[in-house]
């Protein structure tokens, strides 16, 4: 009966106290479609694909990137241009089997591939987060705008 | 007599229709308040600040659909909710909310029923709605619903006797049971009943939060081990009226310990009715900040709690008050 009264009297009122304070600190809630997160310098999202500033583009479908994937989502068939250069002629990322672990991006030689800090791709077909050369090419337009 | 009638029914709907509209806000206080309590921010998208959330909510709960179980009793299966609904909306009954006022040469008693015995009105009422609770988990033919029923209908019967035991310090002192009475007798700051029966105040605390199956006594809706109670196999309106009923209770109970302890409506400056609702919303600010706090009681601590602890109490407050007043 004392600890029962003890309990009333002294702890409860400490920890009524305790939930008082919460009730006067700042709410750490985060409204996010209209706020949003400051992402890390290091945050890895979407990837993208660079250019040369002459318009060119970097990847010489090397492979390496593909060799680094541990997930295996990289798939490329290379060619070669008019001037004898290799290029990619098919570049695709599954981007539903990727990690995001950036190995590709350490990979790779030409500093071509990158991951972005985009994190919003809901979308209604699976198929459409399949990428191509293009899509991650034109990701690359954007980034560097 | 006309008038008599008219004016009742007046007040009737007024106060009918500001209870329902408190007990949709104070589902909206509550989730609020426990959001900035876990130092999050509650409902804000309905409305600014999630106001209009309690309409959003009850337009939701009336489009659901209101499933029936094969296997349960309908009869008593329908009439449970209403049994617990219509007892918290009808305490209100007795609880003056004002003084007098003049409207039209009229004297106006801002209560809906003053009669002499009017706190064990309010007992016979609250005893009322142990029958839904119990009834609701008998009908629902669920193992789950049952165990909910038959722990609400223990916890219940053995705080009432310790909450109508608590208050009793205030009706020896007052010498009358009605509460238009007492609160005229809590006339002056220190005659509130808080400071002449500070124990009873504790004790009234207590056993109004487990008479009102809230944290920490929720033991018969114990959503970890019971899913959701008396109240699993419910929906629709069925289930949304035993939430009004559980918030009307509180809303009840906070008006009574206002009425009893904290001398009613009776205040400087401001005009009564607002006083009387400051109050109010002083104490369900404090059974939702007690909520935020306290984790469930085990069964058999609530148990030993409730006769061990809560009843000798209660006594032995009965016993102070009258030795002092002897004296």
């Amino acid at each position: 009966m004392l600890d029962t009264l003890k309990t009333i009297f002294l702890a409860i009122p400490k920890g009524l106290s305790v939930t008082f304070k919460y009730l006067l600190t700042k709410p750490i809630t985060v409204q996010y479609p209209d706020q949003k997160l400051i992402l890390s310098d290091r945050y890895r999202g979407l990837h993208y694909l660079k250019r040369n500033e002459d318009g060119t583009e970097k990847c010489v479908c090397c492979g390496l990137c593909a060799a680094a994937c541990p997930s295996e989502c990289i798939y490329m068939e290379p060619a070669e241009n008019e001037f004898g250069e290799r290029y990619a002629k098919i570049y695709e990322i599954n981007e539903l089997r990727c990690i995001f672990c950036g190995y590709c991006q350490e990979a790779c030689p030409k500093e071509a591939i990158f991951l972005s800090k985009e994190y919003e791709f809901s979308i209604d077909k699976r198929e459409k987060l399949i990428y191509t050369k293009e899509d991650l090419l034109k990701k690359g337009q954007r980034s560097t705008d | 007599m006309v008038t008599f009638i008219i004016i009742t029914l007046i007040k009737i709907l007024i106060v009918f229709v500001f209870f329902l509209l408190m007990i949709a806000y104070l589902t909206w206080l509550e989730r609020k308040l426990l959001g900035h309590f876990q130092v999050r921010l509650g409902p804000m998208r309905v409305g600014p600040h999630g106001l209009l959330q309690p309409f959003a909510d009850g337009i939701k709960l009336l489009f659901k659909e209101d499933v029936t179980p094969a296997k349960v009793n309908k009869f008593i299966y329908n009439l449970a909710p209403l049994l617990t609904f219509i007892p918290a909306l009808i305490i209100m009954a007795v609880i003056p909310f004002g003084d007098q006022i003049k409207i039209f040469g009229q004297s106006i008693n801002l209560v809906i029923s003053d009669f002499n015995m009017g706190i064990l009105y309010v007992f016979a009422v609250t005893s009322l709605s142990v029958y839904g609770i119990v009834l609701a988990g008998w009908s629902s033919n669920n193992k789950y619903s049952l165990l909910g029923g038959l722990r609400s209908s223990a916890q219940m019967i053995s705080y009432e006797v310790s909450l109508a035991l608590s208050l009793i310090g205030v009706f020896m002192i007052a010498g009358s049971l009605s509460l238009v009475e007492i609160v005229k007798s809590q006339d002056k700051l220190f005659s509130w009943f808080i400071f002449r029966q500070p124990l009873g105040f504790i004790l009234y605390l207590v056993c109004a939060i487990a008479e009102t199956n809230r944290a920490p006594f929720d033991l018969p809706e114990a959503d970890n081990e019971l899913v959701a109670g008396y109240y699993t196999e419910y929906s629709s309106m069925k289930f949304a009226m035993f939430f009004l009923g559980e918030y009307g209770s509180m809303i009840n109970v906070s008006a009574l310990a206002t009425t009893l302890f904290l001398g009613g409506w009776q205040g400087p400056f401001l005009p009564p009715v607002l006083w009387f609702l400051i109050k109010v919303c002083a104490f369900l600010f404090f059974y939702i900040w007690v909520r935020a706090t306290l984790p469930r009681f085990r069964y058999d601590q609530l148990m030993n709690f409730g006769w061990k602890v809560l009843l000798p109490l209660t006594l032995l407050n009965i016993l102070l008050t009258a030795t002092i007043m002897v004296l």
